[in-house]
């Protein structure tokens, strides 16, 4: 249930919601960031609606249960960063800037594999082969 | 201000969607559906917790499959430019700068931003303001026409 039912079921659900919000779409996303041209603000309405459910879920359902349904062991996932530091600045600021120049971020990348679009597969290795860089760095 | 393109609709019905998946993994599994880093710890083989982190991105790629599968008419695939350099360096910025700074969109803009962290919402607020000036350049440079 909790390494294989829970994981899919979720995956799926977060591939669907992306695809209907237009994120997979890179040209919608790079619309959103034109805000100084032709805008199209759509983005607004997936982070609205995502938001609309995970702030009740994290602020008020969470402290009505004490441990999650079916990982009683591990419990809620505990965030140890708590500081606002230039690895989180400098880190999303060239994350913005990547974001900015194709209209992909990881999620989309991923869920857009099955399209088999050869440009879509160059940013989906590229991206995970930053992410390898930063590791060989730390 | 010129506004085109705009699919409210369904950038929300696709936002709940999201949402849902983020609370169920939340209250279900207790983890943050942060997609940069269960994508980073999969690959780089982080032995704990490697069983749901590969479903939940298989999960990921199926779901618009399924969705291909009832012929679902979706808000279409373009990548405005296909400068296969800006492609590299883009996807190489995106995969470092996300392990730097510790989240992408998911887990500071949707995890993050619904915990109320202030560390997620300067996240957020960094990677949307240098998104919307580099392609404020790009468009300058000629690159993307819009």
């Amino acid at each position: 249930m909790k390494n294989i039912a829970i994981p899919i079921f979720v995956g799926i659900l977060f591939g669907i919601g992306l695809t209907i919000s237009g994120m997979t779409n890179p040209s919608k996303v790079i619309g959103f960031l034109n805000i100084f041209g032709k805008w199209d603000p759509s983005l607004i309405f997936v982070m609205g609606g995502a938001i609309l459910i995970s702030l009740p879920t994290f602020l008020i359902l969470q402290k009505k249960i004490s441990y999650p349904f079916f990982n009683k062991e591990d419990g809620f996932q505990k965030i140890s960063f708590k500081n606002i530091d230039s690895s989180l600045l400098i880190g999303s600021g060239l994350f913005g800037i990547g974001w900015g120049m194709v209209g992909f971020c990881p999620g989309p990348s991923i869920a857009s594999l099955s399209m088999l679009n050869e440009n879509a597969l160059i940013f989906f290795v590229s991206m995970s082969l930053g992410m390898l860089i930063k590791k060989l760095l730390n | 201000m010129n506004i085109i393109n705009f699919t409210p609709i369904e950038s929300f019905t696709g936002g709940v969607f999201i949402g849902l998946a983020v609370a169920v993994l939340f209250l279900l599994r207790g983890n943050f559906a942060g997609i940069s880093g269960i994508y980073y710890n999969l690959i780089t083989f982080k032995k704990s917790g490697f069983l749901w982190r590969l479903f939940f991105i298989i999960g990921l790629i199926i779901g618009p499959i399924i969705l291909k599968l009832f012929n679902y008419q979706d808000l279409g695939f373009e990548i405005p430019h296909t400068n296969i350099l800006l492609i590299i360096i883009g996807g190489l910025l995106v995969g470092y700068g996300t392990q730097l700074g510790s989240g992408c969109t998911s887990g500071h803009g949707i995890c993050g931003i619904g915990r109320l962290s202030f560390r997620s919402i300067a996240a957020t607020f960094t990677f949307i303001l240098t998104g919307i000036i580099t392609v404020l350049l790009l468009r300058f440079l000629g690159f993307i026409n819009l």
